[in-house]
Order: structure tokens, then C-alpha cells, then sequence
């Protein structure tokens, strides 16, 4: 590690020229940013960690003091109670997990699905008033949710939409379609419209156009743009709370912390379901990382 | 058939009147050259005709219907697109196809006709390959065997020649200039050269700033140019102008020199006006009875020929002359003019005069 010390203390008038690519290359990291990086992820990654220690402890070595690090029994009794009743049957938790692949799922492909079209007419046709339209979409972003919540909680109520799946999965995509909105137009004004008018000189009619030749070009801005969809949908928590009350409707976010209080709180199985809730983002995030790093930058960084 | 008439086409982008009124009539059959200068409307010309761009004002009729309101599809054309517009995702092959997929042709046509287009576009070798791996000029090869692949109404064509090497531009030419004969069809062809225009026409029209300046054949346009700006557009080297004024029976220079006034020449005395001479009615070499005289500016040797430059006055005149032409700059010169031949044009309004009296 001579070479990074060097360049690391180094004072003299050669600056470093070499493009950030490099510099964040393994090899030329000094040792002070190896140190400040290691004592950063300790600090971001700890609560996680303990989260996986605690799920897989049995219960007298959630609670030893001093606490246990390393010399503790394993067991996979919680994730087992994450699923499987006492006796037989579902357990609650995993219904609202079964609750919460639906109610993300259905809402992120609504608003992807009015969401794409919508982006695509904003890109390519002269709308009137296309600016004021566009803020005004962007601006029912602007209201926080526990604002609208209690109003939709009425309104809901009286047409029979509260505790009640549907509604959940309503109130996501109205959330997510102006997000989708805008995130696919940035795509959409990224694919020059002359694909199209070619199509249609080809003799296809528009949407034919746009279906054969733009839409495969939107393939990673739409895993992009559904990825942050379905993180919203999936972690959302003040409608989950206050527009769902029984397990069979509610999602996991508003369960997981309903496992927490009573006279004892079950800490192996909080920590068990929450890894369990954390993992399916995490791997979908992970499986679709190109297009989702093709997609973000290609939004980003040209033009 | 396949006749296509503009009427009066307008079409702005916020500040910028593109199209200004832009009227056209291309016969059945006929190369129609579109020629003008970067920025002339040419483009948004060839879209309004294709239906990709709403007009302000105006029709388009095709074989002597109003398409006006039609949708692309609609119009039975095929264009070359000037940026060629090849779908990025698809092969060479599919790129090609793409007309005749969109028209539900058996697959054994459509390889039959990719292949035909293929080999007499020399682009047989890029079939398999994606537009991102083809040079510039193999892309325009490509986008103009996507739109001769199948027989529409017309052809319309956005310069598809400016990005290929010179001598696959001149083979080009000929080869379009054949297929053009052996279709029979009606091609719209738009260009910022003029020398393709003027070789392969049937007519041109001549535009500038979202107006047409002069529609006509090539000879008409080059021996007979509407006004002055078309005078000094078409024609290379330029035809030289020339500031004077008419008197009695003859032309005053503002730089003094005088020649006898064409007959021709129906200008009131005392007009101003601008005397325009083409490099070629011009000689360094004969005597004549109408001459210019002014000192050797300038050589430039073309291999077939040498352009001279000649000052008369303060004004610079171009002089077409044999390659073996020689002489030190500031020499005294004569340079003939053939006067049956120059061009006079109204220096306020850049008319052509010339018109009336021949
Ligand atoms: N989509 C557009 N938005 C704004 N202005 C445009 C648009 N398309 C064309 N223009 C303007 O209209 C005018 C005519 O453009 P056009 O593309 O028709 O020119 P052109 O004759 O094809 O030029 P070139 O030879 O450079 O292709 C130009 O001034 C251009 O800037
Ligand atoms: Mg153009």
C-alpha cells in the first residue's frame, strides 16, 4: 500500500488528473478513505446486522446482557413463526406479506401501465398548456399523505372502499401515475420521435409505431421507473395504518410494527419478518440493476 | 400515378416561419429536385407532404385528392429520413423489411425483396448488422433500400446522398437517376446541392427562407434565374454581380467601367442594377467588342479548368479559363463578356430583368 500512502500525504504540484473512475478504482484508495469507509458501513450497516443477529437467536440471547455478538445458538424458529401458525395454518404476518405482494404489485402495474402511455403524449404531441398540465400533475406529489389520509379515510368509508385492498391499491397508483409520469417522459423525450414517423411512413399506424419501435426503447426506463414505484408501494405506511383494519386486508409495514408492544414484544419474530419484508425489494432491485443504472443515467445525464 | 400538389404551405415553430406560403406541383413520374440552403424549410417541406407535421395553412393533394387531414399511413409514400431514422434495435434486414412486414407480406417476398434492394445498394454484407455498427453513409444506404423496397405513390427523399464519399455520391446519383427511370416514379428529392439537382432533375424549385424563389428545369434555373439570390445560388464557381446603373445604351459600373447595354436590357435610365456574368461567358483569352479590364487577383486551378480571378474596380468577376492559364496577381487584364449571355437583375428588388426582353 506504499503507492497510495504516497499519493495520499503526497504535497507536491502533480494533482491528480485521473478521471473518478479511477480514483474510485480499487486499487488507488488511500488509507484514511479506507478507514473513514469502513467506520461509515459500520454505522449504516449495524442496525441491519443486528436485525439478521436478532432473527436468528433464540429468545434467551435477544435479551442476554451484555449482549451477545458471535457466541449464540442459532435457530430459524422465528422465520418458521413468520409462516407457519402454532397448531397449523397461516400465520397472520404472512398474510399481510401475501397483502403486500398484491397491493404493490397490482398498483405499480396500474400506474406503470396508465403512467407510460400518458409520459409518451406528453413527449410527443403538442398538448395545450402542456407546462401548467405537467406541474399540476407533479404538485398532487406535494401534499404529504398524512395530510390527505384522514379525507380519504371518509370518503372511502362512505363507498366502501376502506379495509378493503382495492382501495389500497387505488391510492398507490394515484400516487405513483404523476412519479411515472415524469420519470417516463425524461425516457420517452430520450428516443427521437423519427423512429415513429419512419414506422408511420412504413405504414404503421401510431400507437403501432410506438408500440414496435419505441416502447422496446423504454425497457429499462420502465424497470427503472416501476422499481421506484414499487419501493413506494411496498414500504408505504400512514395509508397501510389508517385505511385497513383487519389482517386479512392489511399490508406488512403496519403489521410488522403491530407486533411491537402488548406486555411482550417478540423481538426474534419483529426482526424475522422484517428481514423477510426487506428482501424482496432488495433482490428485484438487484436483478434489474443494469437497466435500472442504464435507465437512471440515461435520464440523467444526457441532454 | 402518383402526382403530388402543395398549396400554399405554412408552418411556423414559435418565431420561426419555416414554411411561408410553399406551393409545388410535381407532375406524375418526374424527379423533383427541392433545392435551398441550410435552414430553407426543405425538411418540414418533405414532412408536410408526409403528414408528420400539422400545418398552419395549407393542402396537400395527392393524385389530385386532398390528403391533407390523412395520417402518413395513409398517403402511401416512403421517405429517407435525413438523420435516416434506422430503428436502432433491428438489423439491417429488419430495417428493410420493415415496409413490408407493416403491409403483411409472406416472408419468402420480403427476403426476395430485401435481397434485390440489398445488392443493388451494395449493402448485402450488412444485413445481419445493428445501424449502431454501420458508417454513416452505409446508414443512408440503408434508409434509401427501406423506402425502395416497396413502390409507394412517391418517393420522398431528404438529401440521402450528402453523407457519402465522393465517389460513391456521383455512383449513387446515376444509380438513383436509374431506378428513378426503370420505377417510373414520382420522387421528391431535396438537396442542398446544387449540382445534383441539376444533374438529375426533371425540375427544380429553388427555396430559401420557407419561399420558393423559382420552379423550373435545371437549364431554366441556370440560364434564366428568377432573381438574384437564385442567380447566386445556383452555378459554381458563383456568377459574379456586378453594382451599375442603366444610361443611354450603355451599363455604368460603380467602379466606372461601362459596357454597351444588351438589347435586351428593358431598364429605365438611371436604374440601379446588378450585372450578374457566370464564369463560363466570361474569357481572359478572346477579344471581343464588350470587355471588362481590371488586374489579376487570383488563380485557382480545378484540373479541368482554372477560375480567374479578376478585380475590376473593387469588385472581384470570376473568369473561367483553360487549365494552362498563367500570370503574376496585378497584371492588367482584359476579360471579355458575352453580353447575349449575362444576366441583369433590379438591384432593389433583385428581379431578374433579363425575363421580359428575350
Ligand atoms: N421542430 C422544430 N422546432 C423548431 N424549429 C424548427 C423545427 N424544425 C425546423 N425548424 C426550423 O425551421 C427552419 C427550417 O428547417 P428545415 O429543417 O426544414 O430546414 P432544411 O432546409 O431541411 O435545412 P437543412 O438543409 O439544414 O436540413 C429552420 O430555421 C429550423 O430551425
Ligand atoms: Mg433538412
Amino acid at each position: 500500500m506504499a503507492v497510495s500512502v504516497d499519493e495520499a500525504v503526497s504535497t507536491g504540484p502533480a494533482p491528480d488528473h485521473g478521471p473518478p473512475a479511477r480514483r474510485l478504482g480499487g486499487r488507488g484508495r488511500s488509507v484514511v478513505e479506507i478507514a473513514l469507509l469502513t467506520v461509515l458501513a459500520v454505522v449504516m450497516l449495524f442496525p441491519v446486522l443486528w436485525m439478521l443477529e436478532t432473527s436468528i437467536k433464540e429468545n434467551r440471547d435477544v435479551y442476554a446482557i451484555p449482549a451477545k455478538f458471535f457466541d449464540f445458538a442459532v435457530t430459524l424458529q422465528h422465520y418458521k413463526d413468520v409462516f407457519v401458525a402454532q397448531g397449523d395454518g397461516r400465520t397472520p404476518v404472512s398474510v399481510n406479506f401475501l397483502n403486500s405482494v398484491v397491493v404493490a404489485g397490482a398498483s405499480t402495474v396500474l400506474a406503470t401501465v396508465l403512467g407510460v402511455p400518458a409520459a409518451w403524449a406528453y413527449s410527443r404531441f403538442a398538448v395545450k398548456a402542456k407546462k401548467d398540465q405537467l406541474f399540476f400533475i407533479l404538485s398532487t406529489r406535494f401534499m404529504p399523505p398524512v395530510v390527505v389520509v384522514i379525507p380519504i379515510f371518509l370518503m372511502y368509508r362512505q363507498i366502501g372502499l376502506y379495509d378493503n385492498k382495492l382501495g389500497l391499491i387505488l391510492i398507490y397508483t394515484a400516487f405513483n401515475v404523476p412519479f411515472t409520469i415524469w420519470m417516463m417522459k425524461g425516457f420517452v423525450d430520450e428516443v427521437p420521435a423519427e423512429y415513429e414517423d419512419a414506422a408511420m411512413l412504413d405504414g404503421y399506424t401510431r400507437l403501432q409505431a410506438f408500440w414496435r419501435y419505441t416502447l422496446p426503447l423504454l425497457v429499462p426506463g420502465i424497470a427503472a421507473t416501476a422499481v421506484f414505484a414499487l419501493i413506494f408501494s411496498w414500504n408505504e405506511f400512514v395509508f397501510a395504518t389508517f385505511l385497513t383494519s383487519s389482517d386479512s386486508v392489511r399490508t406488512a409495514p403496519p403489521a410488522i410494527a403491530g407486533l411491537i408492544g402488548g406486555t411482550t414484544t417478540d423481538w426474534g419474530l419483529v426482526a424475522a419478518a422484517s428481514v423477510v419484508f426487506a428482501l424482496p425489494v432488495l433482490v428485484f432491485a438487484y436483478l434489474v440493476r443494469k437497466h435500472l443504472i442504464a435507465g437512471v443515467t440515461l435520464g440523467a445525464v444526457r441532454r | 400515378m402518383g402526382t403530388v400538389a402543395a398549396q400554399g404551405l405554412r408552418k411556423s415553430f414559435g418565431k420561426v416561419q419555416a414554411l411561408d406560403g410553399v406551393t409545388l406541383d410535381v407532375p406524375d413520374g418526374s424527379f423533383f429536385v427541392v433545392l435551398g440552403p441550410s435552414g430553407a424549410g426543405k425538411t418540414t417541406t418533405l414532412r408536410a407532404i408526409a403528414g408528420l407535421e400539422k400545418l398552419d395553412a395549407g393542402t396537400v393533394h395527392l393524385d389530385g385528392r386532398d390528403a391533407t387531414g390523412d395520417a402518413p399511413a395513409a398517403r402511401d409514400l416512403a421517405m429517407v429520413f435525413q438523420s435516416y431514422a434506422l430503428y436502432p434495435r433491428h438489423t439491417v434486414y429488419e430495417n428493410i423489411a420493415s415496409p413490408l412486414r407493416a403491409r403483411r407480406c409472406s416472408s419468402s417476398e420480403i427476403a426476395a425483396a430485401v435481397q434485390k434492394m440489398s445488392s443493388l445498394l451494395h449493402i448485402e454484407r450488412l444485413l445481419q448488422r445493428r445501424p449502431a455498427q454501420l458508417s454513416g453513409g452505409e446508414m443512408q444506404r440503408v434508409a434509401l433500400a427501406r423506402a425502395l423496397v416497396r413502390s409507394p405513390r412517391a418517393f420522398l427523399m431528404d438529401e440521402p446522398l450528402t453523407n457519402l464519399d465522393l465517389k460513391l455520391r456521383v455512383e449513387m446519383r446515376t444509380e438513383l437517376t436509374r431506378i428513378h427511370r426503370s420505377l417510373g416514379a414520382t420522387f421528391v428529392y431535396v438537396t442542398n446541392d446544387q449540382v445534383e439537382a441539376l444533374s438529375m432533375a426533371d425540375q427544380v424549385a429553388v427555396l430559401k427562407e420557407g419561399k420558393v424563389q423559382q420552379v423550373g428545369t435545371p437549364t431554366e434555373v441556370y440560364e434564366r434565374p428568377a432573381n438574384q439570390w437564385v442567380a447566386g445560388f445556383v452555378g459554381s464557381p458563383p456568377i459574379s454581380l456586378l453594382t451599375c446603373r442603366a444610361e443611354g445604351d450603355r451599363l455604368v459600373g460603380a467602379d466606372g467601367w461601362t459596357l454597351p447595354r444588351p438589347r435586351w436590357a428593358t431598364a429605365e435610365d438611371g436604374q440601379a442594377l446588378l450585372l450578374g456574368l457566370r464564369a463560363e461567358d466570361l474569357s481572359v483569352e478572346q477579344r471581343g467588342d464588350a470587355s471588362l479590364s481590371g488586374e489579376l487577383y487570383g488563380l485557382e486551378p480545378l484540373g479541368d479548368r482554372t477560375v480567374v480571378d479578376v478585380r475590376v474596380g473593387t469588385e472581384i468577376v470570376k473568369v473561367k479559363a483553360r487549365p494552362t492559364v498563367s500570370g503574376t496577381p496585378g497584371e492588367r487584364l482584359s476579360v471579355t463578356v458575352d453580353l447575349d449571355r449575362a444576366h441583369l437583375f433590379d438591384a432593389g428588388s433583385g428581379l431578374s430583368l433579363s425575363e421580359a426582353g428575350r
